[in-house]
């Protein structure tokens, strides 16, 4: 079986690491009628077993660091992790909190990051495209 | 009335047919979960997914890692998946498909049918459980409580046609040759049509807790418990439920098109030569699954959201069972007026 098989039915699973809900409403706005991300055969998912791409919001808050690692490995591969958000990448509004340990990329690895505060819909969307072209280029090289 | 005559039912032909079955089952299992997600779609007002989209996800979910989690019972928890997808089969050989009688027709009628129901559901159940984790044992206890309580309304809408039907016919009435060659509404005066369509009403709301949808979903609820009973399972594990939770599907509209609307296409309109009758009757009976399909899949879920697990299980129970015994009523009424 080759990667082929995923580019057109990527599962979401969104994890929040302590965001402030900005960009989880944009997210679910990307299900909306307006957006439909379910027509690209996206589909958020409620387990991390099921899912092809892991969705990051939020900076990472120390209790969350743990558990942010032992989602990134219950997910089964091949996978790709979208961070979302300004603050997941340098802190944003809560730069130099006493509460964080540091951007997402510390802790597992991310494959395309959204900047935006929070970021549009489309962006967001964009983003996961960009996902599917990276796991083609996986692909390649095996 | 079966496919291939019961004298000449041999080994090598239950085997062939079976897989036959097997894969016409899941093929238009899928491609009626795929028409289901984009009338769905519609009805929101989005566009949805492509009608393919289903064979793409069970395509991508056997490219997939299959994780088995470290504190769950490893054997059990790999078999479960095939008890359903093969249970699930199995439903397909007993109840009769695209027009002619069942595959193996006469080896067992519609009481097996409500036994063979339950199988898939406790291969889920048993499943949960040995996932160990505690979502899935929610899950799996809440799917149980909703089985027991389908249950009941089913049965008596099952046994209300059968018994009106023993009353027109020495045959055994739970066969379903002789529910096809007695079609409920052609023995009953106007208030056994009130009565059957109200047992086909109980029928029409027993289904989407018998293929587990909203609003009868409660067990695998994935915004609240994280997809419940299928949390822990990856891979070709999920993609092996996924089959058999859309074969099901199949197999359970089937079950009530075979019930309530048995009647074939090719008679009527005068065709007699084997292969075409066959073709048409096998689209009829595609168009039937569509139609009972829409009603009570797509639009009951689309229209309603999840009920509490107490809920749903009081409606099964009290609700639908009184309704379903009301219709019972109205049939013998009709016999006594
Ligand atoms: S990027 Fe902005 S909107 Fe998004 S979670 Fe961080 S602070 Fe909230």
């Amino acid at each position: 079986m080759s990667l082929n098989a995923i580019k057109r039915a990527l599962w979401i699973y969104h994890i929040n690491t302590g965001s402030c809900n900005g960009c989880d409403i944009e997210i679910l706005a990307a299900l909306t009628p307006r957006y439909d991300l379910e027509r690209f055969g996206m589909m958020l998912v409620g387990s991390p077993r099921h899912a092809d791409v892991l969705l990051v919001t939020g900076p990472v808050a120390r209790q969350m660091a743990p558990r942010l690692k032992r989602v990134y490995e219950q997910t089964p591969d091949p996978k790709v992790v979208l961070q979302v958000g300004s603050c997941g990448m340098e802190g944003g509004v809560f730069y130099e909190s006493y509460n964080l340990v540091g951007p997402v990329d510390q802790h597992i690895p991310v494959d395309v990051y959204v900047p935006g505060c929070p970021p549009r819909p489309e962006a967001i969307i964009e983003a996961v495209a960009k996902a599917w072209v990276k796991l083609e280029k996986a692909e390649q090289v095996a | 009335m079966s496919w291939l005559g019961n004298s000449s039912l041999t080994i090598a032909a239950i085997i062939g047919g079976s897989i036959v079955l097997a894969l016409l089952g899941a093929f238009f299992g899928l491609l009626y979960r795929g028409i289901d997600r984009k009338l769905a779609a519609h009805m929101q007002g989005r566009i949805g997914p492509p009608i393919i989209q289903p064979f793409r996800d069970v395509r991508k979910l056997l490219a997939k890692e299959s994780i088995i989690p470290d504190g769950g019972v490893s054997w059990l928890f790999q078999a479960c998946p095939f008890i359903g997808l093969v249970a699930s089969i199995l439903l397909l050989t007993y109840i009769p498909v695209f027009g002619p009688g069942a595959l193996l027709e006469g080896y067992g009628d519609l009481i097996l049918i409500l036994y063979l129901l339950i199988i898939p559901s406790l291969a889920l159940v048993v499943g949960g459980f040995a996932s160990s984790s505690p979502f899935a044992t929610v899950g799996a206890q809440r799917e149980m409580v909703i089985m027991m309580s389908y249950e009941f309304p089913l049965v008596v809408a099952i046994i209300a046609i059968a018994w009106r039907i023993s009353h027109v016919t020495d045959i055994n009435p739970f066969i379903f040759s002789t529910v096809a060659q007695y079609p409920i509404w052609n023995q009953v005066g106007p208030v056994g049509v009130a009565g059957s369509l109200i047992l086909l009403f109980t029928l029409l709301v027993v289904t989407p807790g018998e293929v587990a949808k909203v609003p009868f979903d409660i067990a695998e609820a994935e915004t609240e418990i994280a997809g419940g009973l299928l949390v822990e399972y990856s891979g070709r594990n999920l993609a092996l439920f996924y089959l058999a939770d859309t074969i099901k599907a199949f197999a359970m509209v089937s079950l009530v098109v075979a019930l309530f609307f048995p009647y074939n296409l090719s008679p009527v309109i005068g065709i007699g030569a084997a292969a075409p009758a066959f073709v048409v009757d096998a689209l009829f009976f595609l168009l039937k699954v569509f139609l009972v399909m829409f009603i009570s899949v797509t639009l009951i879920r689309t229209a309603m959201a999840r009920f509490k697990i107490s809920q749903a299980s009081y409606i099964y129970i009290m609700a639908m069972t009184l309704i379903g015994l009301v219709g019972l009523i109205l049939l013998h009424v009709d016999m006594i007026v």
